[in-house]
């Protein structure tokens, strides 16, 4: 390695900060823009949608708990159980079926 | 409710995101260590950054002795996502508290911390997000330290069951509100399908994770301002 491990380490979090920060300071105001509101408005959805699927189907050891997990998953989250018991249950169903498969 | 009750709400919140980043930066850690940072290095890596995508990438470029210039490039491309998020955070901050909570609230900005923060109803206190981030980080630095320490301290079982808690805090996230809400629920579909097809389909499949997010965020999103615009304070019903 030629170059200096903790030069690369502070860019890096330089970097990511600054993309961080920026619309926190650039658009403070409340913007007006029915679009763009409807536009952020849709946003976290459609970026967690894609984040968790089909990732989640090859976060575990297989893809039987992965389904597993995510079926769980999605029944507790639509009979409204809160975040923690969602994310517990289906770790719970991974180590499972893990002993199983 | 006051600041305490603000924080200790999102300490409380925050647990699942800190078991689940521990299982992701044990995984990390293993892998930093594999390419031949110290664990100082690691996790300081982690303890500056909290971004997983991009902390995996910057093993590769700092093994090939990449350019500065080139890693600043890469990161940048790479979180662009947190962008994204970032201004659909932005909004929800109560305009009333001072301005250098901004400063502070920035560094918290995760995939995961967004998800939990962002459908908050109503207006975001800096405290529930303090709390989340006082809870979360500290498991993302401590996973990044047992992973390079030792890559067995925990059993395989364990951390593979553990990998999926933020897959589990998203649908969490995402699911209750899209139930009764069809055009919500059709937009969660129609994303969940597209991303499927961006992953098997050949070379769109070779496009990075947080590329991928960044065209179909704006893609479908867009989309759906453009078709179902949302009138007025739906969020702070």
């Amino acid at each position: 390695m030629r170059n200096n491990v903790y030069v690369y380490i502070l860019i890096m979090a330089a970097v990511t900060y600054l993309i961080r920060l920026a619309p926190l300071i650039l658009f403070r105001k409340e913007i007006k823009s029915i679009y763009i509101k409807s536009f952020l408005y849709y946003v976290p959805y459609v970026t967690l949608a894609v984040m968790t699927f089909p990732a989640i189907l090859s976060a575990t050891e297989n893809i039987w708990s992965g389904l597993t997990g995510f079926i769980v998953s999605l029944i507790l989250a639509y009979r409204g159980q809160s975040l923690f018991r969602v994310a517990m249950l289906a770790c719970l169903s991974v180590f499972l079926v893990e002993l199983i498969i | 409710m006051n600041n305490l009750t603000y924080w200790k709400n999102g300490l409380k919140d925050g647990i699942p995101i800190a078991l689940g980043y521990f299982a992701v930066s044990f995984s990390f850690g293993i892998l930093a260590g594999n390419y031949g940072l110290s664990p100082f290095q690691a996790v300081f890596m982690s303890a500056t950054n909290y971004t997983s995508a991009g902390q995996f990438a910057a093993l590769g470029l700092i093994a090939n002795s990449a350019g500065y210039i080139e890693m600043a490039v890469a990161q940048s491309i790479i979180n662009l996502r947190y962008f994204l998020m970032s201004c659909s955070l932005s909004q929800k901050i109560d305009t009333d508290k001072a301005f250098f909570h901004r400063f502070l609230l920035a560094a918290g900005i995760t995939d995961e911390i967004f998800a939990v923060s962002v459908c908050k109803k109503g207006r975001l206190h800096p405290f529930y997000n303090y709390g989340l981030m006082n809870m979360a980080m500290p498991g993302w630095a401590l996973g990044t330290l047992a992973g390079i320490v030792s890559g067995s301290i925990l059993p395989e079982r364990i951390v593979s069951a553990l990998s999926i808690a933020l897959y589990a805090m998203f649908i969490a996230v995402i699911i209750p509100p899209a139930k009764g809400d069809r055009i919500l629920a059709g937009i969660i579909l129609l994303s969940i399908l597209v991303s499927l097809l961006f992953a098997y389909i050949p070379v769109i499949n070779k496009i990075s994770l947080g590329f991928k997010i960044i065209i179909l965020t704006i893609l479908i999103a867009g989309g759906a301002a453009f078709l179902f615009p949302v009138s007025g304070d739906r969020d702070e019903e």
